[in-house]
């Protein structure tokens, strides 16, 4: 064989496992939201109240952290990543509850929800067929991520209505570029482990969906 | 409320130490746009960002 013939054997075989970590990442992206979406129906059926979002949220990132780095190259990993996602869909379910109370609140609900399906299909379909690599932006995508929270810690105190607004419009335009980093970043070969990959989506698609119900409430009048 | 504003800041400071690794390599990392690279990034936000607007006006 030559090396002519060997670069091609390689760069297909590399195209190869992209495309096995792609199929792997989406099944296990699937399945996750589905079990978020189970555990947020019973968390509704509990009326859990709003500190059940924070309290869920604060341990999922925990595992997020701490433990899901240190399981995601076994197949305990993705006992973390049901758990991690179980408990984020757990923490949505009072977050939903509170909506469904509120005048238009089923509306806002089915309208973040398919709008949130429309841009994480529309920006992953727009990542696999440009095939542009996208991880140029990680840098970038991260400092506006920082600056995003360190606004909401500080909304936190100041309470500022048109500030909130703001971080849940920064959120969706910086959530939709992770998920052109992450899919694109799969394509290339940067990332290999599934289970990581499934957790950056989710955490992306979950901000898009909670940003969006925050937005649509506000603007429908509803807040 | 006083119990959801201290777990606000908890899970905002946790969302912090989180990030601070990844955006240290990223920001010494990132390999360097190449032409038109930029571009379909922001084209796609900017559908987002008109797409959003356009899911406002339907829920107004």
């Amino acid at each position: 064989m030559n090396r002519f013939d060997q670069a091609i054997t390689q760069s297909e075989a590399r195209g190869v496992e992209a495309n096995k970590v792609l199929k792997n990442t989406y099944l296990l992206l699937s399945a996750t939201l589905a079990f978020s979406a189970v555990t947020a129906g019973a968390s509704m059926a509990m009326n859990m109240p709003p500190i059940a979002y924070l309290v869920a949220l604060i341990a999922a990132m925990v595992l997020g952290i701490f433990v899901l780095p240190r399981t995601a190259n076994s197949a305990s990993g993705i006992g973390v990543i049901f758990l991690i996602t179980g408990l984020m869909g757990f923490g949505l379910g009072s977050v939903l509850s509170m909506y469904l109370a509120l005048p238009k609140g089923p509306e806002i609900i089915a309208t973040a929800f398919g709008g949130t399906g429309v841009i994480f299909l529309g920006l992953s379909g727009y990542a696999l067929t440009t095939k542009r690599d996208f991880s140029f932006m990680g840098g970038f995508l991260f400092a506006g991520m920082m600056v995003v929270v360190i606004a909401m810690l500080a909304n936190i105190f100041l309470a500022l209505p048109a500030l909130a607004l703001a971080v849940s419009a920064g959120i969706i335009l910086l959530m939709s570029g992770f998920i052109l980093f992450d899919t694109s970043r799969i394509i290339h070969g940067g990332e290999t482990n599934y289970i990581m990959a499934t957790y950056g989506l989710y955490l992306s698609i979950f901000n898009i969906f909670i940003s969006l119900l925050n937005i649509l409430g506000v603007m429908s009048g509803d807040d | 409320m006083e119990w959801m504003k201290i777990l606000g800041v908890v899970a905002g400071v946790l969302m912090l130490f989180a990030m601070w690794p990844a955006y240290k390599w990223w920001s010494q990392n990132s390999p360097k746009a190449e032409k038109g690279d930029w571009n379909a990034a922001l084209l796609a936000i900017a559908a987002v960002a008109a797409f959003v607007g356009l899911l406002i006006m339907l829920v107004r």
